[in-house]
């Protein structure tokens, strides 16, 4: 017997639609704070000897923060790029093959300044 | 017209006018704007990976990677980097404001845009100014 139930699930709204919606805004808001203790930290790292420029990336006053900033810009323009393709690539198979490098291309460059980060925190 | 399309709907469907039929106007270009430095920072986050890289790598490499932002053609992409960041952050904030459903009188649409060019302008000139004065 088939409740309205089973005959329901899988159709219609399934109740994620708006994921990518809410997380553009969520990573939004979050990137205005970070985005302006971004510009800070580049400012106290240019131009900076290479102990310091070590120093100052390393202390968890700026290897926290960068590391939040990066996840956040990375889920920010996996999304915003995702958008960018789906409006003016012409072909279904086109547009697969990008999404898909929009997808490596994002997860490798958040992994690699990550890397980067942990690397300078943890001194490898 | 041909009833079969490439992207395999089926049917050919117009396409709707697009940006070059229209007169620009400062709300149509900040929007092209926003996505413009939007890919613009999306490439840039390499620009961020191969610095951090190079700082962890060691100091010749630093030392490479300092001199090559400080070439002019080094610290004209910098600027790039800067205002599409500042302009990208400004732009959506503007977006923010809409989503609280403030800012949508015409007067108010237009001001958000040249409030964005203005003031991603100055502040892109105002990092570089405190950039080379603590440099």
């Amino acid at each position: 017997m088939r409740t309205p139930l089973s005959r329901v699930i899988g159709r219609g709204s399934a109740k994620f639609g708006t994921e990518d919606y809410w997380v553009q805004r969520v990573t939004a808001v979050a990137l205005v704070p970070l985005g302006i203790f971004f510009v800070f930290l580049i400012l106290c790292v240019v131009g900076a000897p290479y102990e310091k420029a070590v120093a100052v990336l390393g202390s968890p006053w700026a290897a926290i923060p960068l590391g939040a900033t990066v996840i956040a810009a990375v889920l920010h323009m996996r999304i915003g790029i995702q958008v960018i393709i789906e409006d003016y690539t012409p072909s279904d198979l086109g547009k697969t093959a990008f999404i898909l490098l929009n997808n490596f291309f994002s997860a490798l460059v958040a992994l690699a300044i990550l890397w980067a980060v942990a690397k300078l925190s943890f001194g490898m | 017209m041909s009833t079969k399309s490439k992207s395999g709907s089926g049917v050919e469907r117009p396409l709707s006018p697009h940006l070059f039929i229209y007169a620009p106007s400062w709300t149509m270009v900040m929007s092209v704007v926003h996505r413009g430095t939007g890919a613009a920072l999306y490439f840039g986050t390499l620009l961020l990976a191969a610095w951090l890289i190079a700082v962890g790598a060691g100091k010749s490499t630093y030392d490479t990677v300092s001199w090559m932002f400080n070439t002019w053609l080094g610290q004209l992409v910098l600027l790039g980097f800067a205002w599409s960041l500042l302009c990208h952050l400004l732009g959506g904030i503007r977006f923010l404001i809409w989503d609280l459903c403030y800012g949508f009188g015409e007067k108010e649409r237009r001001w958000l845009a040249i409030g964005t060019y203005i003031g991603s302008g100055v502040l892109t000139v105002l990092v570089f100014i405190i950039g080379y004065i603590v440099k």
